[in-house]
């Protein structure tokens, strides 16, 4: 039985009854969701674990990871930032923010803090844009909005997060 | 009874919860329709009503569910809850404030349908409200306002929800189609159209979070309270998102027939700084761009007056941009999002976006030259009408009607 499987076991049940018996292959993201839960990225093996329960080639579901944007192939800091800089909020201030939050972690959009814990990224509309600036954080807990955003208050998070979280560099 | 028909959480907080839902007269409508009205009753009801689509284009809601081929089942129902249209925050609002009538809606185009499973298609960050609409579902489940049987009747009817990934193209109806069979969003050819070819090749409705959250209440008070809201052209009440340079960025449900004016002016608090307003896109990064005029601020808000103006209502999301803002700039934003968004699959959208992403960008580091412009302008004249879907015809609304509206943005002489 492969890794996914025995781990999540009940979960995996769960999502197979949610579609036709025959079209299990919808449950292809949602798997894809699941195995990207721990880690923050989606290890190569886990493809053909999902391959198998759906019946899909490797290949298949690997073309999934490269389409949709919140599917990582990559391990990043523990909690990526993702801050919205499309028109809207960036109408409300989000570029001076973005520039404001990387200088203060003294990392470019893109790059990962020292310590491994933030990575901080651009992307589009969130469907936020009255509360901007604004930014969504991925990490172990899912995806969670954080609006009306000011510098001082997202260091004082990522220090609330520094200290429930091991130092990724010293587990190396 | 509340001001809204929609934004009713606003002075009923507790229609969140189904006791609070349910004193106000929740799930009433879809047991009358159950127990008393025969399918295509109420779909007769909703095209009366003349409630269209608000989802972006507008489609006449009624007559899409009577489009439902009889002949092949089963048929299914999905909600499009993927909101990832820059600017627009409206179905978020009604998913986390008024969600038990959203599922009421989707429940009753259910039944007028016949489809016994329906699935409510969310974009991947809404994954928190995933979780909270499974809760909501499995509640209503529990009271045997969903499942088996419901109302004593053989009439069955199951809600799933399903998470999109990131993709805003998932957006676009047949391109969702396929996300939730398990592929990667590619819009499909159409015709067919999901009413005779949809998920997994069945009959399919693919309704607006919106649109449906406004069922309900239709077939509580009638199709004529509701056409009696709004103006001829455009029945009914629309929430407009207001972002940009205003002061008071939000949510407003509004009667069709209001006017730029009141919306931006009154509810919106005015512009920023008391600064000037230089434009409007009605429809987020989608839009046609309008320059603001007083004739354009005296236009009512419905489908028909915004078209005449050489715009589009589309989903209602209104962003405004004052004088401290240089076109060539918003274009450029736009550019980047939907060169960011082309799903790849046909050349002039995905390699057309490329360039204009690039002349964009050139335009931004320094002196704005012409034959740039000329070359820009050609390049998005020759993206239009070429496209699979509309996210092609959307990605050179903002380039043609900025150019030609705002020249002197681009260094040419003002008209
Ligand atoms: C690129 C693109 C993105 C779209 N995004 C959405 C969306 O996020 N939500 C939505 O309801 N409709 C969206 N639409 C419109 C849908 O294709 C479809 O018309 C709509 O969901 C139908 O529902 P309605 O008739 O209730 O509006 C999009 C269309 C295109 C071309
Ligand atoms: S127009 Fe663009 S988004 Fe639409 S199918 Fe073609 S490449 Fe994809
Ligand atoms: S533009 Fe940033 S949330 Fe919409």
């Amino acid at each position: 039985m492969s890794d996914l499987l025995s781990k999540y076991t009940k979960e995996i049940q769960k999502i197979l009854d949610k579609y036709p018996p025959e079209r299990k292959r919808s449950a292809v993201m949602p798997l894809l969701f699941l195995a990207q839960r721990n880690e923050g990225y989606i290890r190569e093996g886990a493809l053909s674990e999902i391959g198998e329960i759906l019946d899909l080639q490797e290949t298949e579901v690997a073309t999934l990871v490269g389409f949709y944007t919140l599917f990582h192939d990559q391990q990043a800091g523990s909690y990526r930032i993702q801050i919205c800089t499309d028109l809207c909020c960036a109408l409300r201030g989000s570029e001076e923010f973005l520039t404001g939050l990387c200088e203060a972690l003294e990392i470019k959009p893109g790059e990962t803090t020292r310590d491994g814990l933030v990575t901080i990224e651009e992307v589009k509309c969130l469907a936020a844009c009255d509360k901007a600036p604004m930014y969504q954080v991925q990490g172990e807990a899912g995806i969670s909005y954080h609006e009306n955003c000011t510098v001082e208050g997202t260091l004082e998070l990522i220090s609330e997060w520094r200290e429930v979280t091991p130092d990724q560099e010293e587990l190396k | 009874m509340s001001e809204f028909v929609l934004l009713r959480h606003r002075d009923i907080p507790e229609i969140k919860e189904l006791k609070g839902y349910q004193k106000q007269g929740g799930f009433e409508a879809f047991k009358k329709a159950v127990t008393k009205l025969d399918p295509n009753q109420v779909t007769e009801i909703i095209k009366t009503s003349g409630l269209r689509g608000r989802g972006g284009a507008g489609f006449p809601t009624g007559l899409k569910w009577s489009f439902m081929d009889p002949d092949n089942w089963p048929h299914y129902v999905i909600a499009n809850a993927d909101e990832s249209e820059p600017g627009t925050f409206k179905d978020r609002e009604i998913i986390e404030e008024n969600p038990l009538q959203f599922l009421e809606g989707v429940a009753i185009c259910s039944y007028a349908v016949g489809a016994q499973t329906a699935y409510i298609y969310l974009r991947g960050e809404f994954w928190q409200l995933a979780e909270f609409l499974d809760r909501k579902i499995n509640q209503l489940e529990k009271a045997s306002l969903l499942g088996e049987n419901l109302f004593g009747t053989d009439y069955s009817l199951t809600i799933h929800t399903h998470l999109g990934a990131g993709a805003y193209i998932c957006g676009e109806e047949t391109a969702l189609l396929e996300s939730l069979e398990g592929k990667r969003g590619l819009p499909r050819l159409r015709p067919p159209f999901p009413p005779s070819y949809g998920l997994y090749g069945k009959p399919t409705v693919v309704n607006n979070v919106e649109t449906l959250t406004n069922v309900p209440l239709i077939l509580e008070h009638g199709a004529a309270w509701y056409r009696d809201l709004g103006t001829e052209d455009s029945a009914g009440v629309k929430i407009f998102s207001l972002s940009g340079r205003v002061k008071k960025p939000g949510n407003y449900e509004l009667p069709f027939g209001s006017t730029f004016r009141e919306l931006i002016y009154e509810h919106g608090g005015g512009i920023l700084n008391d600064a000037k307003l230089k434009a409007i896109l009605p429809a987020g990064a989608s839009s046609a761009i309008l320059r603001a005029s007083d004739k354009v601020l005296d236009t009512p808000l419905e489908y028909a007056s915004l078209r005449k103006l050489g715009s589009d209502l589309g989903s209602g999301s209104v962003i405004v941009i004052d004088e401290t803002v240089s076109m060539d700039w918003v274009i450029k934003k736009t550019i980047d999002f939907f060169k960011h968004e082309s799903c790849g699959k046909c050349t002039p959208c995905r390699e057309g976006n490329y360039w204009m992403g690039y002349l964009t960008q050139e335009l931004q580091s320094g002196v704005i030259k012409d034959d740039q412009v000329e070359l820009l302008y050609d390049i998005a004249r020759n993206i239009q009408g070429k496209c699979l879907c509309a996210l092609g015809e959307f990605s050179v609304m903002g380039v043609l009607t900025s150019i030609k509206r705002f020249p002197e943005d681009f260094g040419r002489e003002p008209k």
